[in-house]
């Protein structure tokens, strides 16, 4: 089976769902479902052995060959391992919401359409070797996530919360395609694998740290980070089994997996290492600490995913220091790689796992609010146990795995002090300190989470539900995660070897060939040597003695004004968007004509006068100038005479009558130019005019409807100015074009060919029927319209309008 | 003779400025549309005189065009100020 092939099994595999709803309704649909990522799960452990060895896999899909655009499948640790996630907690979620989510009652159709597209797009983003189809994916992760959040879609938060991670992710989509875009020009080619080779060249253009802020822009939109994250606590509207897969396990992590897999080409610019670490703690830290200020239990956790996600973040970060170091400090450095790897693979296992207790929660009592719940140990012993591994393991406390990587991390951010770019030595005692700040939080929530969820009093009366032990099967995939939890601890180096290695030598193509040269083992005990150690000791102790003293310091939370929050200025924002842009076009359009003619006549100044201003372009020249005849200046006289009557006249009779003697003052000006055809045309089709002007007189009304009785249009001094420069600016451009003839005229052809060719006598006619007879052709059409119009439009009255004038003709 | 035409033609536009004077000036509008009606004999009169200085005959379908039309617009202005309207739908009014 191709690997290409195996990205859209899933989405083959949607187009039957619905089929299988509607068909097979004994059966829930999830038992369908669950068969794609078990089998492809199995399918992507049996790449485990070959990619160890250091083998890498690459399949490739022609999409749009002429464009160079293809689906490449591209297959080595790092996707590995995500593909292994996806897959394999993509198989625990599918079994979970089985027995979450209602047969009957719910749309099950939808929910595992929506989630199969997710999965393709997700295993999409990790094996992508193009950057134009992983723009693609990513954006489909955008999208997918957008209809499972909005699954519940009756309700206003759920909505809510679809369009807001929609309009976050998407901005940052968009952001990272213009990133990979750039990294495309400046590399001349849309594969990472070439990229990553051609990296050292790249790193000095100037454009390169535009690429490198935009991709990022882009990954830490998906992953939650500072200042983006505020979409994932309101995803959490989505069903649980969703938050469980999307917002703990895989796409939030689509973030971090674009930074490792960017680090070997962005890693060369300091600017990298110090946003991604920068960034990631601040995001650990600020996560942190809000979610002990939440109250439901799904947002609790989903600050914590956004607190750890900057946890790992700002591992990839350090690790990416390896890139600028050399000698013994590139181990060193690499291992902080090692450590975000490890704690990824770790905080899927148990936040999927949190996740789904939280649903069972919820699904057997009714509500999420942690102030309601309390006492439920002894109801739901096996949902406390599972929760108590996780949460432990969330806080870093042995024996499950998050110690295991909680104290890499404390590792990790002390070996900070071995980097000495940039005067780091004062500077950089800063990360242990938040690191360990963020880390007493951490400990906090998570005693939080469980103790004040599972232990307390019970409160029955203020449950929906009488609280009860969820069935076996909705237990049975925290229940797998949660002895992960415990496996990984005891076994960490089995897992180190088979997943984190391959991956980490991918991130660090430079500093190691294949998995095996990756020396790093896990330990559980370091030595009474070891600072990180303390430092876990000290979060234990101050974390105990804060989470006994919540009631007592919380209001502080009370002190930080809502308006100043995240959330407060996005919708602010989004107001401003909204009712900025309102305002913006009712200032502009007011719906009068008389206001675009302004805009268009003042485009036709600034425009052509300042292109031909420029241009320099104004020439005056007296060559082949006609001489000036007595009769002509008397004509113009007259002409003149008639306009200015048109403007400043206070009756439209009159205006109407001045237009007339205009027209015939044009048509004498053919006569004595020798156009008599034109002369004929123009005295009939005045005349046609000035009786149709008189015709819609009656009905027409006062020139000045705002000043009834006067009838003054009264002077405006703008549309004095507009109207002498529209007047200059067009007399300017057509004695500039006069005076700077550049090629002949075509006449003499006309003169010499009108009767040998065409055999007519009337050059004019001949032009127009003969040379240039489609013109002719046309302008009857045109006529023909216009009449045709004219008809509609006296005897069509489809509506009648109310309070419509009568027109009658007396 | 070409000099006596001149002599004509500038005295023909002198009278047209004339009308157009009263064309302009008013006061009523009757007054106006006599105005344009002389402006139009008017400028049959110079289109002749045109022709003669310009040697040329293709003016005269001009002369005859402008008479009809001047004619009618005379009409048509006449029963407007009249009656409000130019064409009638009720015929025995």
């Amino acid at each position: 089976m191709s690997l290409v092939f195996a990205i859209f099994t899933p989405v083959i595999a949607a187009l039957l769902i619905p089929l299988l709803y509607k068909r097979v309704s004994a059966i829930h649909t999830g038992w369908f479902v669950l068969l794609i990522p078990v089998a492809l799960v199995s399918l992507y452990a049996t790449y485990i052995p070959p990619i160890i060895d250091g083998t890498t896999y690459k399949d490739e899909l022609p999409w749009i060959p002429s464009l160079g655009l293809s689906f490449i499948s591209y297959l080595d640790g790092l996707s590995l391992l995500f593909s292994l996630l996806i897959t394999g907690i993509g198989a625990l979620v599918v079994l979970y919401s089985i027995f979450y989510l209602d047969k009957k009652k719910e749309k099950l159709g939808n929910f595992y359409v929506y989630l199969l597209l997710f999965m393709s797009a997700m295993l999409g983003v990790v094996q992508s070797d193009h950057l134009i189809s992983l723009y693609f994916f990513w954006e489909l992760t955008s999208i997918s996530s957008f209809l499972l959040i909005g699954y519940w879609y009756t309700k206003d938060r759920s909505r809510f919360g679809a369009l807001k991670s929609m309009m976050i992710t998407v901005f940052g989509g968009l952001m990272m395609l213009g990133g990979f875009v750039i990294l495309g020009i400046l590399g001349d080619t849309y594969s990472i694998r070439e990229l990553i080779a051609q990296a050292p060249d790249l790193v000095d253009h100037k454009f390169f740290v535009w690429a490198l802020v935009l991709v990022l822009l882009g990954a830490f939109t998906k992953s939650a980070q500072f200042p983006f994250y505020i979409w994932l606590p309101d995803a959490m509207e989505a069903p649980t089994p969703v938050s469980a897969y999307l917002h703990s396990a895989t796409m939030v992590k689509a973030g971090l997996y674009l930074v490792a897999r960017f680090t070997p080409i962005f890693a060369l610019s300091e600017v990298w290492v110090w946003l991604v670490t920068g960034i990631g703690i601040l995001t650990l830290l600020w996560g942190s600490f809000f979610a002990v200020k939440q109250t439901d239990l799904k947002a609790i956790l989903a600050f914590s995913t956004v607190s750890q996600l900057g946890l790992i973040m700002s591992l990839l970060g350090i690790g990416s220091i390896a890139y600028h170091v050399t000698g013994d400090l590139v181990t060193t450095f690499t291992f902080a790689t090692f450590a975000a790897i490890f704690h990824l693979m770790n905080h899927a296992t148990f936040k999927g796992s949190l996740f789904m207790i939280a649903g069972i929660v919820d699904h057997e009592t009714g509500t999420r609010d942690i102030r309601k719940l309390g006492g439920l140990m002894s109801l739901m012993p096996i949902s406390f146990t599972i929760a108590l591994i996780g949460s432990l393991s969330m806080a870093g406390v042995p024996p499950f795995n998050g110690f295991l990587s909680k104290e890499m991390f404390l590792d990790a951010v002390l070996n900070l002090k071995n980097f000495d770019l940039h005067a780091l030595d004062s500077w950089w005692i800063l990360f242990p300190i938040i690191a360990w700040i963020a880390s007493v939080f951490t400990f906090v929530y998570s005693l939080y989470f469980v103790f004040h969820t599972f232990r307390g009093k019970h409160k029955p009366e203020q449950l929906p539900k009488a609280a009860h032990e969820a069935p076996v099967g909705m237990l049975l995939s925290p229940g797998i995660l949660a002895s992960l939890v415990v496996i990984i601890f005891f076994v960490p180096n089995f897992f180190g070897n088979t997943f984190i290695k391959p991956a980490v030598a991918a991130i660090q193509p430079l500093a190691y060939q294949v998995p095996a040269d990756v020396g790093f083992t896990i330990k559980a005990w370091h030595g009474f040597d070891s600072l990180a150690m303390y430092m876990t000791l000290g979060v234990f102790l101050v974390g105990y003695l804060l989470f006994k003293t919540i009631p007592k310091w919380s209001p502080i939370y009370k002190t930080f004004p809502t308006k100043l929050s995240l959330n407060g200025m996005y919708d602010g924002l989004m107001r401003l968007g909204d009712s900025g842009a309102n305002r913006f076009s009712s200032i502009y359009m007011t719906g009068s004509i008389r206001s675009y003619f302004v805009y268009m006549f003042t485009a036709i100044i600034v425009l052509l006068g300042g292109t031909m201003w420029i241009k320099d372009a104004f020439v005056i020249s007296y060559e082949n100038l006609a001489p000036i005849r007595f009769f002509e200046i008397l004509i113009s006289i007259i002409l003149i005479v008639g306009t200015i009557t048109i403007l400043v006249t206070k009756s439209r009779l009159t205006a109407i009558i001045a237009l007339g003697a205009v027209g015939y003052t044009v048509a004498l000006f053919y006569i004595l130019f020798k156009a008599p055809d034109l002369a004929l045309t123009q005295l009939v089709i005045e005349t046609v005019s000035v009786a149709l002007f008189l015709g819609a007189f009656y009905h027409l009304p006062q020139m000045n409807k705002h000043e009834k009785g006067k009838e003054d249009r009264g002077f405006r001094l703008g549309n004095f100015l507009i109207a002498l420069g529209v007047g200059v600016m067009v007399t300017l451009i057509a004695i500039s074009s006069h005076s700077q003839k550049l090629i002949p005229s075509i006449s003499e052809y006309y003169k010499e060919t009108v009767y040998s060719e065409a055999g007519g006598g009337n050059i004019v006619n001949v032009i127009l029927v003969d040379y240039r007879g489609f013109d002719t052709l046309f302008e009857i059409s045109v006529l023909t319209i216009a009449s045709l119009g004219i008809i509609g439009m006296i005897t069509l009255r489809l509506a009648k309008k109310k309070g419509d004038r009568k027109v009658e003709n007396k | 003779m070409t000099t006596f035409l001149w002599v004509i033609v500038v005295l023909i536009g002198v009278s047209l400025l004339g009308f157009l004077y009263r064309l302009v000036k008013g006061p009523t509008t009757p007054d106006r549309v006599i105005a344009l009606d002389a402006i139009g004999v008017g400028l049959i009169a110079l289109i002749g005189l045109i022709s003669i200085l310009f040697d040329t005959g293709f003016f005269l379908e001009v002369i005859l065009l402008l008479a009809v039309l001047s004619f009618i617009g005379t009409v048509a202005f006449s029963k407007f100020t009249e009656k409000g309207e130019i064409i009638q739908r009720d015929r025995n009014s």
